[in-house]
């Protein structure tokens, strides 16, 4: 019942961007969203879409697993629609009640929709190529410039990815309590706020006593192998930029410069 | 009163390319008191098997029948069935929570809607009957031992009065004395209070003394159901699927094979003592 949570989870399979440098994939996630923001018009939404669509179809995932991360944010994003949809002062197309729905919001209400769903996805083509591990690995990497002005960038990486890694274990887990609870006549589906609240408690207490026995062990585990943290620390596959990275490095910067460009261009001959 | 599985099949993940068929149908008949060993190696369904019995999960495909009703049937009162059969998972210790031992046996009585004095009556007879020493009732559930935990946690469903109860590796994770304690225990509370028992466990030796039929399972199908003397007659077999017979069954096949020729007919120790003595005598 609480697996099918994909944001951030890894589809194994084998294709070109699985294999890319966490580092690139990371790079080009953030440009990607920066792009969301930067580019103007409809020729600008084009480009990042055919962008998304590569990326898409690289990634061998299939389409339906992105969609799947989508559904936790759907809220969100008809909270945004919505607020942008009759909030937005303009030109009046419509009256409903005492809503009015104005040209320009409509027009901001798609933007943002689509700049939303744009962002959710390809956010999610990245967590769903890479694993956890990897992405901490390149994130470490990227921070490591940090180190100088005394910030722990391989702690803060080892706390992410052991934090990542005990997602999983404790859905299991809070499964395993919640089938064992109901299996004792409990129910957490019924009754008010307040009632299914306390009704947490059963849940809650083994779960929070399970995940600190197991940090527990986790620690004393890394202690016995003599764990001291960053300095100097090797890796047992280090990263390294192959032809691919850089050959992708320079997409994406053709990329954002073709579409703040083409935006731009479009933009100034009237037609965004 | 019994427990029917007809055709019942559960697949884990259907319609994506991980599914994985868990159950294959499966056709049992549970009846009133039996002592029943549900063997299977690790991943062969069992643990899935039992979830199914209360309700827990629900069959891809097949039905199954508490007392004659289908319990998926819409307007089944699941709460009340798994009152009636309960369900101790592995490591039940896990699921303690309260402050003391006593009020974390009277959860179960308490979901029931059951009135006060009675809650309490039922805790306290099911701490009886897993053998806890009074000193304990009052104490943290979290100071206790290992197998203290287990039977509090085995406690904690006996108090719903079921009529099947079902444990799950009862004795996984417990050293070797806390495992023949914790089975003599399940033996004496079977004997007692004749509830029908089912005993999940990937190890012969442990059931073998106890049960009276033996149901092994094998990658989600039933690869044999029968009186213990019977399924281990097919210890090769056994073997095959990373099962094992009894030990005392090798060593009475080790011993015809060198010309002592005991009869192979025996599933505990006290029998094939018995054997040997006969065979002792004759000679």
């Amino acid at each position: 019942m609480l697996r099918d949570i994909t944001l951030g989870q890894y589809y194994q399979t084998e294709s070109v961007i699985h294999r890319l440098d966490p580092r690139v994939k990371l790079v080009t996630t953030i440009v990607f969203i920066i792009s969301l923001f930067v580019f103007k018009g409809i020729a600008g939404y084009a480009i990042a879409a055919l962008f998304l669509l590569l990326a898409i179809k690289l990634s061998h995932v299939p389409f339906k697993f992105m969609v799947k991360g989508m559904k936790a944010v759907v809220f969100l994003l008809m909270i945004t629609v919505v607020f942008n949809l009759f909030l937005t002062p303009g030109e009046p197309l419509f009256t409903i009640w005492k809503l009015t729905i104005t040209e320009e919001g409509l027009k901001l209400a798609i933007k943002m929709a689509i700049r939303l769903c744009f962002l959710i996805i390809g956010s999610s083509i990245m967590t769903l190529t890479t694993t956890p591990n990897q992405l901490t690995d390149g994130l470490e990497s990227l921070l490591r410039p940090l180190n100088k002005i005394k910030v722990p960038v391989h702690e803060i990486a080892m706390m992410m990815s052991i934090a990542l890694r005990f997602i999983p274990i404790l859905l299991e887990e809070t499964d395993k309590i919640m089938k064992a609870q109901i299996a004792r006549g409990a129910d957490f589906e019924n009754g008010n706020v307040i009632k299914r609240a306390k009704n947490m408690v059963p849940l809650l207490v083994p779960l929070f006593i399970s995940a600190f026995r197991r940090a527990n062990d986790l620690a004393m585990a890394m202690e016995a192998r003599c764990y001291r943290g960053g300095d100097n620390r090797t890796k047992m596959k280090p990263l390294k930029y192959e032809k691919r990275d850089r050959l992708t490095y320079a997409f994406v910067l053709a990329y954002l410069v073709v579409g703040i460009f083409a935006g731009n261009l479009a933009k100034s001959i009237g037609l965004g | 009163m019994s427990i029917i599985l007809d055709h019942v099949s559960h697949i884990y993940g259907e319609d994506t390319e991980m599914a994985v068929k868990a159950l294959d149908d499966v056709n049992l008949v549970i009846p009133d008191g039996q002592f029943i060993g549900l063997i299977g190696h690790t991943g062969s369904g069992k643990s899935t098997l039992v979830q199914h019995l209360n309700g827990l999960m629900k069959p891809t495909s097949g039905s199954i029948y508490f007392n004659g009703e289908d319990i998926n049937s819409e307007g089944f009162q699941k709460k009340e069935l798994r009152s009636k059969v309960g369900l101790v998972f592995q490591y039940p210790e896990h699921q303690l929570f309260e402050a003391d031992v006593f009020t974390d046996v009277c959860f179960g009585p308490k979901n029931l809607g059951l009135p006060k004095l009675e809650m309490q009556m039922r805790a306290y007879d099911a701490l009886k009957l897993v053998g806890l020493e009074e000193e304990y009732y009052y104490q943290s559930p979290f100071d206790l031992s290992g197998g203290q935990k287990r039977r509090v946690a085995i406690a904690g469903v006996l108090a719903m009065k079921p009529e099947v109860l079902i444990l799950d590796e009862p004795t996984a994770g417990l050293d070797p004395k806390g495992r023949d304690e914790i089975l003599d225990q399940v033996a004496k509370l079977k004997q007692e209070t004749g509830i029908t028992v089912v005993l999940v466990s990937h190890s012969m030796d442990d059931v073998a003394k106890y049960v009276d039929r033996i149901i092994v399972m094998n990658k989600g199908k039933v690869a044999f159901d029968d009186v213990p003397r019977e399924v281990f007659k097919h210890y090769e077999e056994l073997e095959k699927i990373g099962l094992s017979a009894p030990q005392v069954t090798y060593v009475m096949q080790d011993l015809r094979n060198h010309g002592i020729m005991v009869s192979d007919d025996v599933t505990t120790i006290e029998e094939a003592k018995e054997e040997i003595l006969k065979y002792l005598h004759r000679t």
